[in-house]
């Protein structure tokens, strides 16, 4: 398989494919899959402990613990999912990068938008709670 | 769809032109290894849809996380202990699926099964621990049926762990695969696609235990 593919005349998008059917370019290493381990579980105990301990205040703790989630699906990313800009010629990258941005409009466009309509119908909301059983 | 028409096509210029039978054969070994190349740009594009339900199922919770109906509130619900427990779990069996990957390019047929084997029993220990949360909240007359939060909760860490069931299926049917034919490439792809697919679980599980969880523990 492997000599067929070298001299593939087709070489130029198979990037020498081998028959492990990987992401172009994309196999981890005992070290990278280790390095992605530590820097996870690193990045997953420090906002337990924060929260667990109360050590900081309650904004300052949300702030935290959201920007390490951020770095910990990033480290995923990178060591365990073997994401960069090479794998499939850049069209995961693509792929990825235009979900990231329509999540982040559906994401904060939703919340913005439904925490408005709850603010301004606040009256009318808590009027109805009350006859609530 | 691809593939059939271009192996059509290569066989029409095996008949065509005069070089013979070569250029067929040639040919179809080619569409192989386009397939399986092709096939993890599909199973990428796929994990990016599912993200996408994932993001409205996080947006509702976010939307009506705070709506209790004079129910239970997350802090009073929620066990942090289990959840990191529960977090751990997951965690080690995104790195024991990562050794297995690692046996299976070095083609240690035993070894990634082992690794498998790991890996399957942190999932069923995730899916375990989580059903007994679930079990724990429903019995507490904390089910779906209480509040907004409750109904925006479930269906968001149910799907998560139907996702997980679902990749915890295919892990098994994967290794009566390798059990039968070995470390072929067919099956080396298959594992590859769930190797991304338990890996993005993962990751949607650090916005859930972050989102749901943390920051419910802290309102």
């Amino acid at each position: 398989m492997s000599t067929h593919a070298h001299s593939d005349h087709h070489a130029d998008h198979g990037h020498g494919h081998d028959d492990h059917g990987h992401p172009a370019g994309a196999h981890g290493t005992f070290g990278s899959y280790m390095i992605g381990f530590v820097l996870s579980v690193i990045l997953t105990v420090i906002p337990f402990w924060l929260v667990m301990n109360g050590t900081l205040d309650n904004t300052t703790t949300t702030a935290v613990i959201l920007v390490l989630s951020v770095v910990q699906i990033i480290v995923h990313m990178v060591y365990f999912l073997h994401m960069n800009g090479r794998v499939e010629g850049g069209w995961s990258m693509l792929a990825m990068i235009f979900t990231i941005i329509v999540v982040f409009i559906m994401f904060s466009g939703s919340l913005w938008v439904m925490y408005h309509l709850n603010y301004n119908m606040m009256p009318g909301m808590s009027h109805d709670m009350s006859k609530m059983p | 769809m691809t593939t059939t028409v271009e192996a059509m096509h290569g066989g029409h210029a095996g008949h065509d032109t005069p070089r013979g039978a070569t250029p067929p054969v040639f040919y179809v070994r080619d569409e192989h290894a386009h397939e399986a190349a092709s096939t993890a740009l599909g199973f990428w594009i796929y994990l990016m849809s599912d993200c996408l339900i994932f993001a409205v199922l996080f947006a509702t919770y976010g939307v009506l996380g705070t709506s209790y109906a004079a129910g239970p509130t997350p802090k009073e619900l929620f066990d942090l202990k289990l959840v990191a427990l529960n977090t751990s779990m997951l965690l080690f069996s995104s790195i024991t699926y990562g050794f297995a990957m690692l046996a299976m390019e070095k083609g240690r047929t035993a070894q990634t099964q082992g690794w498998l084997v790991v890996t399957l029993l942190f999932g069923l220990a995730f899916l375990g621990i989580e059903l007994f949360e679930f079990a724990h909240l429903i019995h507490e007359g904390a089910g779906p049926w209480r509040s907004a939060f409750l109904s925006s909760f479930f269906t968001l860490v149910g799907t998560h762990g139907l996702h997980v069931t679902f990749g915890s299926v295919w892990l098994v049917t994967l290794m009566v695969q390798v059990a039968r034919r070995g470390l072929i490439p067919a099956n080396r792809r298959r594992l590859m696609c769930l190797s991304m697919f338990w890996h993005f679980l993962d990751v949607i599980w650090i916005g859930v235990f972050t989102f749901v969880y943390l920051m419910g523990a802290l309102r």
